[in-house]
């Protein structure tokens, strides 16, 4: 279950979101797309389309790397974000061969999509359906969406209930926006909401399901809205892995001449520890994304050479707040609270 | 015997505790109750071959009687009305009532020695309970569960309980905080897993304090108080020292 935090305005989130899902067509999976905000066709019509072989050589050139995506092949399911080291002279042909690149200047052809077999879930259009499982005093919403999720489940077989079926096919769920107040819920709105349980008994019964099925998904929220801060600890907690999108605009960070590169920062809260004692710990936890005409992509944050002649006091302190932020690592290993003096 | 042990952790990972004491209990014999609130039942079973136990094997024989919290939700959710059966462990979901009672039942009668037992004491594991109250159980329920397994675990059945819980330092969480805190007072033992508080470390990748609450049993006694940090690799944990990690020696 991956949990991405939206950023304030939801336009990076939304690209993850779409990258997830054009990743699940090419690789022919079952799609499962779910939104209270627009309608899944249109989601849909608008994933990125994908780079091939020979357009993708050029395409690349001598940039940093792409952002890719991967899926294992056994009864529990999560989808990874690798991210690959951006070494400045290397050549793309380096790379392994994990996901597919995608260009999001252009969209994906319709043949593509009609490949794949998707399913939609439109709350606006779902609201005259009566639930037939115990809502748990649920928000009828997240219970509607529950119920259909799995009744995809166990009619399409991915739960391994039908063993004539002989391939066996992984679902990819998307659910887009959740728990905002379009689905019904408060928990955005207000410090106490009027049901605080809704949202983790959801993200629990999901958790069961995606467990018992073939399946991964991506949840976005827009966890800024979230004012109850022990929601969203409790939320983490549920989640296999939670990653939380920061983007720059119209935050100081803007004009920080840190950051001049980049569009935003990406953290890594919670990265799944799922049939091991260890879990995937790679060199460096501070990323960053930028958003390229073409290519969305999410490299190591590196600073640029203090150059300037006259360090102000003012620049310093950004610059220690910023490394205080770089040395904050992963919830699943550890963060730093203290802050080392340089 | 009759020990509380609880496993807490906070900025990191702390179920590796909760493997190493699985398979602790089921190699020393005992017969265990997991209630399994956050994982499904093949991925302890994966960890637990990794450290040398079949949880399915133990399953079969008796020795361990497991509750698939997400799967006993989902069939809770998704079942039929008609429930021949016993009321599923977790009743309380359903809202018909505010109380654990269901769950301790199922503890009770899972832990109850039956004729032709031949287990050495019995052992309750439960990963974790904060996940309780996510799922909308009162404090005080929770709190409740817990008295209630003690008594009947530890000190009618002479048993060991073991719990995991999580804990943040400026959790705004009140209601977990409340339930780690009582806890952490009527426990025997506080096995507690931190983050380095100087940040991320590959080689170290936290600290364990280890509190022996001897206060609780007698009274002038003062707590004993151990430190140690560890790394933890695909087939055990290693501990060793504070600042004596492998990597830096």
């Amino acid at each position: 279950l991956v949990f991405t935090e939206e950023d304030k305005y939801g336009l990076y989130s939304n690209l993850l979101f779409k990258y997830f899902l054009a990743e699940g067509v090419v690789c022919g999976h079952d799609l499962f797309v779910a939104s209270a905000k627009e309608h899944p066709d249109n989601i849909l019509k608008e994933l990125p389309a994908p780079l091939l072989d020979d357009t993708y050589q050029k395409e690349l050139g001598d940039e940093a790397a792409a952002v890719k995506s991967e899926d294992f092949q056994d009864s529990m399911k999560i989808a990874w974000r690798y991210q690959n080291l951006p070494k400045m002279e290397a050549s793309p042909t380096t790379y392994t061969k994990f996901g597919h690149y995608y260009d999001i200047s252009k969209k994906i052809s319709p043949e593509l999509c009609q490949s794949i077999k998707w399913h939609s879930f439109y709350l606006h259009e779902e609201l005259s359906f009566e639930p037939k499982m115990k809502t748990c005093n649920m928000n009828s919403g997240y219970a509607r969406l529950l119920q259909s999720i799995q009744r995809i489940i166990s009619q399409e077989g991915f739960d391994g209930s039908d063993p004539q079926k002989k391939q066996r096919n992984v679902l990819r769920i998307g659910i887009q926006s959740l728990g905002s107040v379009l689905w019904g819920d408060d928990v955005c709105c207000s410090d106490t909401p009027g049901d605080p349980h809704s949202l983790t008994k959801f993200l629990y019964v999901l958790r069961g399901l995606l467990r018992k099925s073939l399946s991964a998904c991506i949840v976005t929220v827009p966890a800024h809205l979230i004012q109850n801060k022990a929601i969203m600890e409790r939320v983490t907690n549920l989640s296999d892995m939670v990653v939380g999108l920061e983007s720059f605009i119209g935050s100081e960070r803007e004009t920080n001449p840190l950051y001049k590169d980049y569009h935003g920062l990406v953290h890594v809260h919670q990265i799944p520890r799922l049939n091991s004692l260890i879990c995937d710990v790679s060199d460096t936890k501070d990323l960053a994304f930028r958003l390229k005409r073409k290519l969305f992509t999410i490299e190591r944050l590196h600073l640029p050479p203090d150059l300037s002649d006259t360090v102000s006091r003012a620049s310093k302190q950004e610059l220690a707040g910023s490394a205080k932020l770089l040395s904050s690592g992963c919830g699943a290993m550890a963060i730093g609270k203290k802050h080392l003096d340089f | 015997q009759g020990k509380f042990t609880l496993l807490r952790d906070t900025r990191t990972d702390g179920s590796f505790l909760v493997h190493h004491f699985l398979s602790f209990y089921l190699r020393a014999g005992c017969k265990v109750c997991f209630v399994a609130l956050l994982q499904s039942f093949s991925h302890y079973n994966i960890v637990a071959q990794k450290l040398g136990v079949s949880l399915a094997a133990a399953k079969d024989r008796g020795q361990l009687i497991f509750l698939e919290g997400l799967k006993s939700c989902l069939d809770l959710v998704f079942g039929e009305e008609e429930q021949p059966r016993q009321p599923s462990p977790l009743q309380f979901l359903s809202g018909s009532t505010s109380d654990l009672r269901a769950l301790f039942d199922f503890v009770r009668v899972s832990l109850t020695p039956t004729d032709g037992d031949s287990w050495k004491g019995p052992v309750l594991l439960v990963d974790d309970l904060s996940v309780l109250l996510s799922l909308g159980a009162a404090p005080v329920a929770v709190l409740d569960f817990i008295h209630y397994c003690r008594v009947s675990v530890c000190c009618q059945l002479k048993g060991n309980i073991v719990v995991l819980v999580h804990s943040n330092e400026d959790s705004e969480d009140e209601e977990n905080e409340l339930v780690v805190n009582s806890l952490c007072h009527h426990s025997d033992l506080i096995l507690w897993a931190e983050g380095l508080a100087t940040g991320f470390c590959k080689d170290v990748h936290g600290q364990i304090k280890i509190i022996k609450r001897l206060s609780l049993r007698q009274a002038a006694e003062q707590d004993l108080v151990q430190i140690y940090q560890y790394k933890i690799q695909d087939r055990n944990v290693t501990f060793f020292a504070r600042g004596l990690s492998a990597a830096v020696l």
